[in-house]
C-alpha cells in the first residue's frame, strides 16, 4: 500500500516537473513574414511567460533606411516601424548625432543599467556587508578566545620613540579619512534598503546629499594620505627572508612567541601593501566616477587583461557601461579595504596592549617594543650609541 | 593624541578647499556639463 503511495507521488512530481518544463519552452516560430523581426507569436510567448530565444533581434536587425512593405503585419507606422528605429539605436547599428554637448550624449539607449543595479542592491550589498559583519563576529571570537596580547613580563616604564609626528599625521589623515568615506560610502551604497525604512525619506535625503559632499570631497584627503604614507614608509615595507620566519610563526598572534622584526612585521607588510594597492585602485575608479566619462579605464584594462590571461573581455565599452564597472569596482575594493582595516584597527587598539601609542603619542614602551620589533630597538639603539632606552 | 586631531582636522580642511580649487581648474559639474548658452548663470 505504501509502496503504490511512493509511486503514485513519484508519477505525480515527474508529471508535474516535466508539464512545467515543457511549458517553459516556446516553440519555433516562423518569422518569415516579418523579414526576420518580431511576430504576434513572440509577443504572445512573451506574455505567457514562454522562454523566447531573442537572439533574432540583435541578428535579423531591419534596416530603417529600408523598411518591410507598408502591407507587412505589426507595422505601427506602416512599413517603417518605431520599435525598428530604437532596435537599430539600442544594438548601436547607426551613428546616432545629437543637439547634445554633454559627453556621452550619443549613446541613445544603453541597456545595462537594470543589471547595474540588481547587482548594486542584491548581491553587492549581502556579500559586502555580509564579510564586514562575518569579519566582526571573526575578530570578537578571536578576541574572546585568544584575549589581549599582553607584554610578557610586565612594561618596562621606559619609553622609545616608534613614530616621528610628520609620520603620525600621515597616518591619521588617511586613517579618519578613510573612515569618513567608509561611513558616508555605507550610507550612499545600503540608504535605500537599511535607513529609509527607518528614518524616512525626508532625513535620508539629507544624509545622502551630505554624505556625497564628504565622499567626494574627503577623497583628496585620502589620496594625500595615502602619498605620504607610502613615501615615508615604502622602505621599510620591502619584504625580506624575516618576513617569512615571522609568518610561519603565526606572527606570535596564536602563541606566545615573538618572531623577530624590524620595523614592520610581516603582518604589517602586508596591511600596508594591501592598504596601497587597493587605495590606489579604489582611487582610480573613484576619479572615474568624480568626473564622469572623462577617465574611462576598464575597456583599456580589460585589453591588458586578455593579453595576459587569454580571456575574451571585452574591450568596447559604452561610456555608461565603464562608470556601471567602475562603480562596482569601487564598492567591492572598498568592502575589501574595510575587512583588512578592521584587522588594523583591532590588533592597533584593544587586540594588543600597548599597540597603540605608536600611533597615539608616538612614544611605545621598550619592552613592547623588544618583543615585537626587537631588530628596530638594536637599530635604533646602535644609532643613538647607547644601550639604554631614548 | 594632538597629531590625530590635527589629521583629521586637516582632513576636514583639504575636504572643504577641494571644492574651490577644483572649480579655479573648470573640473566642476556645472563648468563641464552644461554649455553657456543653457545655462543659468
Amino acid at each position: 500500500m505504501n509502496f503504490k503511495l511512493f509511486g503514485a507521488v513519484v508519477f505525480a512530481l515527474t508529471t508535474l516537473m516535466l508539464s512545467s518544463a515543457l511549458a517553459d519552452e516556446a516553440p519555433a516560430i516562423d518569422r518569415s513574414a516579418t523579414g526576420g523581426a518580431q511576430t504576434l507569436e513572440d509577443i504572445m510567448a512573451r506574455q505567457k511567460q514562454l522562454e523566447v530565444d531573442e537572439s533574432f533581434r540583435t541578428e535579423e536587425l531591419e534596416d530603417p533606411a529600408d523598411p518591410p512593405p507598408i502591407t507587412g503585419p505589426l507595422g505601427a507606422q506602416g512599413g517603417s516601424s518605431v520599435a525598428v528605429d530604437y532596435r537599430a539605436i539600442r544594438y548601436n547599428r547607426i551613428d546616432p548625432t545629437t543637439q547634445v554637448r554633454t559627453p556621452a550624449a550619443d549613446v541613445l539607449i544603453q541597456d545595462g543599467g537594470m543589471p547595474w543595479y540588481k547587482l548594486r542592491e542584491g548581491p553587492l550589498i549581502s556579500y559586502g556587508g555580509g564579510a564586514i559583519l562575518g569579519f566582526l563576529l571573526l575578530l570578537v571570537v578571536f578576541y574572546f578566545v585568544r584575549g589581549k596580547i599582553r607584554i610578557h613580563g610586565g612594561p618596562a616604564g621606559t619609553k622609545i620613540q616608534r613614530f616621528k609626528a610628520i609620520e603620525r599625521f600621515g597616518h591619521w589623515l588617511l586613517a579618519g579619512s578613510f573612515i569618513a568615506l567608509a561611513l558616508t560610502g555605507l550610507v550612499t551604497l545600503m540608504g535605500r534598503s537599511f535607513l529609509i525604512p527607518v528614518i524616512g525619506h525626508e532625513l535620508y535625503s539629507d544624509l545622502a546629499i551630505g554624505s556625497k559632499w564628504v565622499h567626494n570631497n574627503i577623497a583628496w584627503s585620502f589620496m594625500l594620505g595615502l602619498l605620504l604614507t607610502f613615501v615615508m614608509w615604502v622602505a621599510h615595507n620591502i619584504p625580506n627572508r624575516l618576513d617569512w620566519q615571522w609568518l610561519k610563526a603565526g606572527g606570535g598572534l596564536f602563541t606566545d612567541s615573538h618572531p623577530s622584526s624590524k620595523k614592520f612585521n610581516a603582518g604589517q607588510k602586508i596591511i600596508f601593501w594591501a592598504t596601497m594597492i587597493l587605495g590606489v585602485s579604489v582611487s582610480l575608479s573613484g576619479l572615474s566616477l568624480l568626473f564622469p566619462f572623462q577617465m574611462p579605464m576598464f575597456a583599456g584594462t580589460f585589453e591588458v587583461v586578455n593579453g595576459i590571461l587569454g580571456t575574451d573581455l571585452p574591450t568596447v565599452l559604452a561610456p555608461h557601461e565603464e562608470m556601471q564597472l567602475s562603480n562596482i569596482w569601487h564598492s567591492i575594493v572598498a568592502f575589501l579595504m574595510m575587512v583588512v582595516i578592521l584587522a588594523h584597527i583591532y590588533i592597533g587598539s584593544v587586540g594588543m596592549e600597548g599597540a597603540f601609542d605608536a600611533m597615539g603619542n608616538g612614544q611605545v614602551d621598550l619592552e613592547w617594543a623588544r618583543q615585537h620589533h626587537d631588530l628596530w630597538v638594536e637599530e635604533v639603539q646602535a644609532r643613538q650609541g647607547k644601550g639604554g632606552s631614548s | 593624541m594632538k597629531v590625530m586631531l590635527l589629521g583629521f582636522a586637516a582632513a576636514l580642511v583639504i575636504a572643504t578647499l577641494v571644492p574651490v580649487v577644483l572649480e579655479q581648474f573648470g573640473w566642476s559639474s556645472a563648468e563641464q556639463y552644461s554649455s553657456e548658452n543653457v545655462r543659468l548663470d
